[in-house]
């Protein structure tokens, strides 16, 4: 078989070259390039402008905020999802998956009309007596937007770090006189670290680069990095800017694929 | 007698329909090795995990020296378990796994050092403190759990099926070591298996278990010689069990033949079961036997021959160091010290007998 | 406490399904516009079935998602069973490569390609976005294909040699009913991946192509039609029906049938 398999890889490895490496050698091409041809760094140091630095200081900022809350929310409900026993663990798969066959385009949109002064939410909420929620076309709508679309990429990490614990390893802490508390910070939670570090990356990654979310819910006044990149390629076509631009993104993705590799070695956190 | 140090009060558990538990009743002595035996689906491993916490019976008590634990979690217990595939904290090396327990009960660290030290000399395992368990072997893991179990001075060590994943000549290594730990250690074991010959070489007590019954309580000696019933009989080695009638007191009717016996009191004419060990059996010349037989199967076991002799229409099971062949004409012949007679079960359930002879 | 828990369950499931229902809700709306409750109607069903726009865009993302699908789940099983059989530098190497696209922003994943396009002079339309989603789609099968491969026991496929099967042969009778689960789950997520893809078909398709995703972005400013919303909601539905009768009608049984076992042996 192995001699056989060396012969088998060559198309694999043909395409991989050609449709991952090339078109990312391309990005470096352009982004350290000027029209004519020549090579500068002015691509790279245009995120320093203040028009830049903001958009981009603005996404670090709101994704990172809905990184915390999607694991603020997602790290219980993998536990209680966990200690229910559902016989079916692609039940609780299928139930997370299941929105991605409705557009997310059409899911996003329809916080709007959920948002809006007289929409659903303020209805129910004026209903109840409590002050009303004016957020939409606010960075607050954009982080629910953040949180609502990448919310399952943080919970099946966990889900299924924690299911593959042995019971018997936390008996262990119990039997040795831990308690709930001592037992979850000593060993359930470093033990899915690796869920949670993989599920922080595939949160933060698209978090910090959508400019569909922000476009969507954030009205047109507010420019997230992602925003500015897919403006210079469909709108200003300065397209050396936008791969500069795109290798000081890169720069973020790198560390944080990174630090998952280093805590996530055997690939344990991933989401199947 | 030493003083009851945990007491089982009628433990009934049940998952659903299945009766895992029904009513059972046990003591543990002090610095006791109680082994409970039975196959698998017997309720041996519930009634551990109900002794050490981790399963609160539906019905009955849990005692520790008189007071009621039943609903006491596994933190606030006196009491440590080695788990059956180790259970060892896969992000932290051996020191940390030895540790634990003492960490959380705020030792000193030059207490928690000497300890360590202490328990890895214990085990065999001097200098194994910064590997990780991963890189440990199942033998040298599992030591690493008992060293983890033990330096928490537990007054009860809980096994179960500790050398389960071990490989046979491991596994007998392990029989010793575990004598000679509850020996220095002076505590008690209380050990799950379902492997009766690992039950026979390290228990002071053994309790056979089926379906969630007590079989028989008793020594090695007695669960083997004097089985109360056929399911022990059977479960524990090889042996002969004959559907007899008791003629009367120290006299029994097997398979047509008349056989001196010890023991009294089953009645007249009472249908018993006769239990007799393979190795108990006495092949002699056709006509000095109490029956005559032929040979009919034969084979080689090393320390022994191993014979099935038809005779009065049962095939008798042979152990024996003389050979013979296949098709020979033999006489049986068992000394009456050995005939063991039973009771035959009226129903199922009344095989759960034998509860309180402790 | 267990009342906590369900209440905290719901709750996010409220979350997750809420914009959802509203999407339902708004396909049977008889206002045009979102914003406005005009009683209910099923009119949209129907003028849905004239709009050749819509149509249209249904089908290029259909034949898009199953063309690739299909595409990366044969090149990924086979890149997958080679992976198994290289050294283990190789393998990470190009594991590593693999996970790129699955990992790096979509953004970025969609400029490069369309660089490269362009670079080519490949004219941007239904192949430059064929090839980047089966792109972004072999990671998919190939992670969802190796753990299967190295469960597999390398025995059996010798044994099927021993007995004579041909290599071809031995592999179609041995070692693929044995990722068969695998590589259909491979396919399925793919599948899944180019239908809901937004971003790189952004980036990747020229003018005049349409996927459902490219169309409804460019609808968001005038506003939706409610057609879209019928076809959404039609899509939901048929995929919800087709999933709950696939995976658990057949597995519940199999599934409380093991975990019984298992606890009699306590």
């Amino acid at each position: 078989m192995n001699s056989k398999s060396k012969y088998l890889s060559t198309p694999y490895i043909f395409w991989a070259v050609s449709f991952i490496l090339i078109p990312l050698c391309m990005i470096f091409y352009y982004g350290l390039t000027d029209k004519t041809g020549a090579f500068t760094l002015e691509n790279i140091s245009a995120m320093l402008t203040a028009e830049h630095s903001k958009a981009l200081l603005l996404s670090l900022g709101l994704s990172l905020l809905s990184t915390m809350i999607c694991l603020l929310l997602a790290y219980p409900l993998a536990m209680i999802l966990n200690g229910m026993q559902v016989s079916q663990h692609s039940f609780i798969v299928f139930i997370f998956i299941l929105p991605m066959w409705m557009n997310f385009l059409l899911r996003t949109l329809a916080w709007q009309t959920l948002l809006e002064k007289t929409g659903v939410i303020n209805s129910v909420l004026s209903f109840l007596h409590l002050p009303a929620l004016n957020i939409i076309n606010t960075p607050s709508a954009i982080v629910l937007g953040m949180v609502y679309n990448f919310l399952p990429f943080m919970v099946l990490p966990i889900y299924n770090v924690l299911g593959k614990i042995d019971t018997n390893v936390v008996n262990a802490a119990r039997d040795l006189g831990a308690n709930g508390v001592q037992t979850f910070w000593k060993v359930i939670l470093p033990l899915s670290l690796p869920g949670v570090i993989s599920g922080i990356t595939m949160v933060f990654v698209p978090a910090l680069t959508t400019f569909v979310i922000s476009n969507l819910l954030g009205g047109s006044k507010i420019l997230l990095i992602g925003n500015v990149i897919e403006q210079e390629f469909t709108q200003a076509s300065n397209w050396h800017l936008g791969s500069g631009l795109s290798i000081v993104l890169m720069l973020f993705i790198i560390v944080n694929m990174a630090l998952s590799a280093i805590f996530d070695k055997d690939g344990e956190g991933s989401m199947l | 007698m030493k003083e009851k140090l945990i007491d089982l009060v009628g433990i009934t558990k049940s998952y659903g329909d299945n009766i895992v538990l029904d009513d059972l009743n046990l003591y543990i002595r002090e610095n006791e090795f109680l082994t409970l035996l039975g196959p698998s689906g017997c309720g041996k491993t519930t009634t551990l995990r109900i002794i050490g916490g981790f399963e609160t019976p539906d019905k009955g008590q849990v005692l520790s020296g008189g007071k009621d634990i039943t609903k006491l979690p596994p933190n606030k217990r006196q009491l440590n378990t080695v788990f059956q595939k180790y259970a060892l904290f896969p992000h932290m090396n051996i020191a940390e796994n030895i540790a634990f327990g003492l960490k959380i009960k705020n030792k000193s660290k030059a207490y928690i050092d000497d300890k360590i030290k202490y328990a890895l000399k214990l085990v065999n395992l001097d200098g194994y403190e910064k590997r990780m368990p991963d890189s440990l072997s199942g033998g040298q893991q599992q030591r690493i759990a008992i060293a983890r179990a033990i330096v928490n001075e537990p007054k009860v060590l809980l096994l179960d099926e500790p050398l389960g994943a071990l490989d046979l000549k491991l596994r007998q290594d392990m029989q010793y070591e575990l004598i000679r730990l509850k020996n220095e250690l002076g505590i008690t074991f209380i050990y799950v298996t379902h492997d009766q010959e690992e039950a026979l070489t390290m228990s002071d007590t053994i309790v056979v278990m089926n379906q969630g019954y007590i079989q028989q309580i008793g020594t090695p000696e007695s669960i083997y010689n004097e089985p109360e019933n056929a399911f022990v009989a059977d479960f524990i080695g090889d042996s002969n069990i004959i559907p007899s009638i008791m003629v009367h007191d120290e006299l029994v009717n097997i398979l047509g033949a008349r056989f001196a016996c010890v023991d009294k009191g089953f009645g007249d004419n009472q249908p018993v079961d006769v239990v007799i060990r393979p190795e108990d059996v006495e092949l002699t010349a056709p006509s000095a036997g109490t029956i005559e037989g032929t040979v009919s199967h034969l084979i080689f076991k090393g320390v022994h021959y191993e014979m099935e002799v038809m005779a009065n229409g049962f095939e008798w099971l042979v152990h024996s160091t003389v050979m013979h062949p296949v098709g020979e004409k033999v006489g049986i012949r068992v000394d009456p010290f050995n005939i063991q007679i039973m009771n035959k079960p009226a129903s199922e359930d009344e095989e759960a007998i034998g509860i309180d002879e402790q | 406490m267990k009342l906590l828990k369900r209440i905290y369950i719901i709750l996010i499931f409220i979350f997750l399904y809420a914009p959802i229902v509203t999407l339902m809700v708004l396909s049977f709306n008889a206002s045009k516009t979102r914003a406005k409750w005009g009683g209910f109607t099923g009119k949209w069903y129907f003028s849905l079935l004239d709009d050749s726009i819509i149509l249209q865009a249904l089908q290029n993302t259909l034949l898009l998602a199953l063309l690739s699908a299909l595409i990366a789940t044969i090149i990924g099983t086979v890149a997958a069973i080679s992976l198994t059989g290289m050294k283990k530098r190789g393998r990470t190497l190009l594991l590593g490569i693999t996970n790129i696209p699955m990992l790096n922003a979509e953004i970025v994943t969609g400029i490069s390609l369309m660089l490269l396009f362009i670079t080519l002079k490949m004219r941007l339309g239904f192949t430059t976005v064929l090839l980047s989603h089966i792109t972004f789609n072999i990671p998919y099968v190939i992670l969802s294909i190796m753990p299967r491969l190295k469960q597999l026991n390398p025995n059996t496929y010798e044994a099927a040699l021993d007995l004579g099967a041909s290599p071809l042969y031995a592999f179609f009778k041995v070692i693929f009913p044995d990722i068969l689960p695998g590589v259909c789950s491979g396919f399925l997520m793919a599948f899944t991946m180019s239908l809901d893809d937004f971003i790189i078909t952004h980036f990747t398709k020229g003018p005049g192509f349409d996927t459902l995703s490219t169309k409804i972005y460019t609808e968001v400013r005038k506003g939706i039609k409610p057609e879209m919303y019928a076809l959404s909601t039609l899509i939901f539905i048929t995929v919800l029906i087709l999933l709950i009768l696939v995976n658990f009608l057949p597995n519940s049984k199999n599934q409380a049938g093991e975990k019984k076992s298992r606890k009699n042996q306590a």
